[in-house]
């Protein structure tokens, strides 16, 4: 490969060593990577190959794992889902940790806080009919429902660009955990529905979404929690009147 | 006592309330722009004669309980969002009550005198 096939870049990365640092630093670096890298995240890579100090999680590259969930120029994204080319020439691209979660080195952040909400609205099927012999059959009306539901990769890019979900970590789902839970609840198969709705029927758990709608602007996947969070609420009002 | 507690069963209600009293207030307030806009006001006496009628009456009074409720929800969220310490919450969540009950009563007792 050339030279001039490749591209140069300017990065400025949050970095933080617990065990080194006092306290975190933007780090300016710039870099020559082959044009066959197309996405940020293969920019990562050939960045963590000349320096692999440098941390952050990543595995499938194909926006199927959503490990590596990052905050990039101020919007919360997979590095492997944004084209190096959307970036203005001449301008650093800033890649900083998803904000409101703590952070355990770079740009790896602890997501304990995010898997307890998420584990909280039980995701999992309820239903305490005996096993069929084969399995539990849905109309394709009902199983359309959970389309843009189960597609979620919990990813967290939605939930840590929440401000309700950064002000009450402890006690608001956020929007990943409850398009989960409105997953179940419109499964046809699952028998815990009023049991989920009570489960989030809090000032805290449900009700601190104002719908300002900030997890539908950056949801790699293109869902809407929001939409998901109205239908619950609706769910609710329907069972209340 | 530090485990963190969930699950008070309300919230439906008040965002419910939330939403229709805002239907209200928006409601009325059309309604105020027209009676103003076709002369409502166009005198001391006039704007007398048209908020002390027996219509005007009724909606007042539905807008300013609207408007309380409305902004008890909106307050008690700010409490909650920035408040932690459980006493110094329930008493400001009883002194916006409080006021916002006792503003209620003021202005409605205002705007039926006229």
């Amino acid at each position: 490969m050339t030279v001039s096939n490749s591209r140069k870049l300017h990065f400025k990365i949050y970095r933080y060593d617990p065990d080194k640092d006092a306290k975190p630093y933007m780090q300016d670096i710039e870099i020559e990577v082959p044009a066959t890298d197309r996405k940020l995240l293969d920019a990562m890579v050939t960045l963590k190959a000349k320096d692999d100090s440098i941390a952050f999680r990543r595995s499938c590259r194909e926006g199927v794992c959503g490990s590596d969930a990052m905050n990039i120029n101020g919007k919360n994204g997979l590095a492997c889902l944004t084209d190096l080319s959307s970036f203005p020439e001449g301008k650093p691209i800033i890649l900083r940790p998803l904000p409101g979660l703590p952070v355990i080195r770079d740009l790896i952040v602890d997501m304990t806080q995010f898997f307890k909400q998420y584990h909280s609205i039980k995701p999992y099927l309820i239903n305490n009919d005996p096993l069929p012999e084969r399995e539990r059959l849905q109309s394709p009306e009902d199983r359309e429902e959970l389309n843009g539901l189960y597609e979620c990769i919990l990813c967290a890019c939605c939930t840590t660009a929440c401000p309700s979900f950064w002000w009450n970590p402890d006690k608001f789902v956020g929007p990943a955990g409850l398009l989960a839970a409105y997953r179940f609840i419109a499964d046809t198969r699952d028998q815990a529905t009023s049991e989920r709705l009570d489960n989030l029927e809090d000032p805290y758990r449900l009700f601190r979404c104002h719908t300002i709608m900030n997890c539908v602007d950056v949801c790699p996947k293109g869902l809407n929690p929001t939409k998901a969070i109205g239908k619950i609420k609706d769910m609710m009002v329907k069972r209340a009147i | 006592m530090n485990r963190i507690v969930v699950g008070a069963h309300y919230g439906l209600k008040d965002w419910l309330a939330q939403r229709i009293t805002g239907v209200v207030m928006a409601v009325y307030t059309v309604i105020l722009m027209f009676y103003l806009f076709t002369g409502g006001a166009a005198s001391a006496e006039a704007w007398r004669a048209t908020m002390s009628g027996g219509f005007m009456r009724f909606i007042s009074f539905l807008f300013i309980i609207s408007l309380c409720y409305h902004a008890w929800v909106g307050i008690r969220d700010i409490w909650m969002d920035y408040v932690k310490p459980t006493s110094v919450r329930l008493t400001l969540h009883t002194l916006t009550l409080l006021t916002l009950v006792g503003v209620a009563g003021w202005a409605t007792q205002i705007i039926w005198r006229l």
